[in-house]
């Protein structure tokens, strides 16, 4: 038998792979977006904090046994996005250090609370699907797959809407907000998407892969393209295809997905990283 | 009255003041150079009359119809910008973005006004090109085209040279020179005092003590005779 078949015929027959796949290219779109953002405002490092605290929120979800986790994990990711990214500016801890505290922090805490408290008769099973992701992309309920379509479409239309804004504070927050941009609401927006992000992407690669999937297509556009607009498309349509054969040869080959994503964005970002030295070479 | 009037200003930050009992006014037209050494305040004194920070004490009122969103600004470079992938076009639009309120994208003016002010900077043929390429007298014709976008009265500029080669420096003088007699009210920060006085008509001098006054006002002070050593 044929892959497309095979592929086929696993389309058809499970509706678990057809929702996957109608939500991995909208997560994967979603994180790509503000990538370019974070990582030229050196927050690279933000997507992984706050998937440590979304473990440890779903830590707790876990433990007072709610069956609708995502709105708790949601609310709270978002509120340590919006510390970090909003308040951590004047803070007395700085940046990296903020973040670092926190991540390390939640997933300490994140992980006692599952040991003391959790009934789960598989804690190492539990806890390593959450890190890494494992199948639960593969295993997500139709409740959270109408969330995910629901929050990725908003994010794409906030990025859309608030395109040129998000430029000009990234550009120049301080040129932004002497001519009278409001910085400070632009910013705290941006925090509330990477939390949104954040922990949809948590279903797709885990909490520990999640600053690859945000990272990574940024990076290797990057590489290659030199206006905002060109790196930000470029960005998108790398972390679509990337995520989108990640997951199919997943399924085929029976290989962790979050970390097959991870690894086909890697080698993009290897191949873009040679045409970008090789057109630079023949520029000089 | 007035395009700024400041008086009995404290600044400073975390409580700490740095410089105390400034009182200044700048009217349209004029051509301001603050002066001053390193750590004085000067920076302070810019980020305070943009409404980055507030004054510890004392007040700046702005007058004659000048908003206080309607000051283009020339910051220094920062390390985020020497690595940003824009192109030309994509920076001076965003000069722009004062004028947009809370709609999306750049309409028509906007981009005429954008096109206008890269003419002006003499950056047409550059104008797709990717800002980090650039040389640094064209980085900071970029961000001075940028800065016409968001104003037109008053420009302040921090350190416009800083780090130019002297050729570069004195076609940057000449263009902001230009833009003056064009009638934009100028301030900039300098601590090159020497082309200061070529440049400005009025000098703010911080530090202790404090001047300000006319330039010519300023050669027969003080200050001058120490700050410029046996002038």
């Amino acid at each position: 038998m044929g892959i497309w078949e095979q592929l086929s015929q696993y389309i058809t027959q499970y509706s678990f792979v057809r929702n996957a796949l109608i939500v991995c290219p909208l997560i994967a779109l979603c994180s790509s977006l503000l990538g370019v953002t974070l990582v030229l405002k050196r927050f690279s490092f933000i997507g992984d904090g706050l998937s440590h605290v979304a473990f440890g929120a779903m830590a707790v979800a876990s433990v007072l046994n709610l069956t609708k986790d995502m709105p708790l994990v949601l609310a709270i990711t978002i509120l340590c996005a919006v510390l970090l990214l909003r308040v951590g500016q004047n803070a007395k801890i700085k940046g990296d250090a903020a973040v670092a505290m926190v991540s390390v922090g939640a997933l300490a805490i994140g992980y006692l609370i599952l040991n003391l408290f959790s009934n789960s008769g598989n804690l190492s099973g539990d806890v390593c699907s959450t890190l890494f992701g494992s199948q639960s992309i593969l295993t997500l309920r139709p409740s959270n797959v109408w969330l995910c379509i629901v929050l990725s479409v908003t994010v794409v239309i906030i990025f859309v809407l608030f395109y040129n804004k998000i430029f000009a504070v990234t550009f120049d927050e301080n040129f932004a907000r002497a001519t009278g941009t409001r910085a400070g609401a632009y910013n705290l927006l941006i925090a509330v998407v990477v939390g949104v992000i954040i922990v949809l992407a948590m279903n797709l690669v885990g909490s520990l892969l999640i600053s690859a999937l945000v990272i990574f297509p940024a990076l290797s556009a990057m590489r290659v393209y030199k206006r905002f607009l060109s790196v930000t498309i470029c960005s998108a349509v790398i972390s679509v295809i990337c995520a989108l054969t990640g997951m199919l040869i997943a399924i085929l080959a029976d290989t962790p997905v979050g970390s097959t994503i991870v690894a086909i964005d890697i080698l993009v970002f290897l191949i873009f990283s040679l045409i970008g030295a090789l057109t630079g070479m023949r520029r000089r | 009255m007035a395009l700024i009037t400041c008086r009995d200003l404290s600044l400073g930050y975390d409580g700490r003041e740095i410089v105390r009992n400034l009182s200044f006014e700048v009217n349209a037209g004029d051509y301001l150079c603050i002066v001053g050494e390193n750590g004085s305040g000067k920076s302070t004194l810019m980020r305070t009359l943009l409404g980055l920070q507030n004054p510890l004490y004392g007040t700046i009122a702005f007058g004659d119809g000048l908003k206080k969103n309607e000051i283009g600004y020339l910051p220094q470079q920062t390390v985020v910008q020497r690595d940003f992938p824009a192109s030309v076009w994509e920076i001076v639009l965003s000069g722009c973005q004062n004028q947009c309120g809370l709609r999306p994208f750049y309409g028509a003016a906007e981009k005429k006004l954008a096109r206008q002010n890269i003419e002006k900077m003499g950056l047409s043929a550059l104008k797709k090109r990717c800002y980090r390429e650039l040389s640094g007298g064209q980085q900071q014709r970029v961000l001075l085209a940028r800065a016409l976008c968001a104003t037109k009265k008053m420009l302040l500029l921090d350190e416009p040279v800083a780090g130019l080669d002297p050729k570069v420096t004195q076609e940057l003088y000449s263009l902001i020179r230009s833009l003056h007699e064009e009638g934009l009210t100028i301030i900039m920060i300098s601590h090159d005092v020497s082309a200061a006085l070529l440049e400005a008509d009025h000098i703010l001098h911080v530090g202790s003590p404090l001047f300000f006054g006319t330039k010519d006002e300023y050669m027969r002070s003080e200050h001058a005779r120490i700050f410029m050593g046996k002038e």
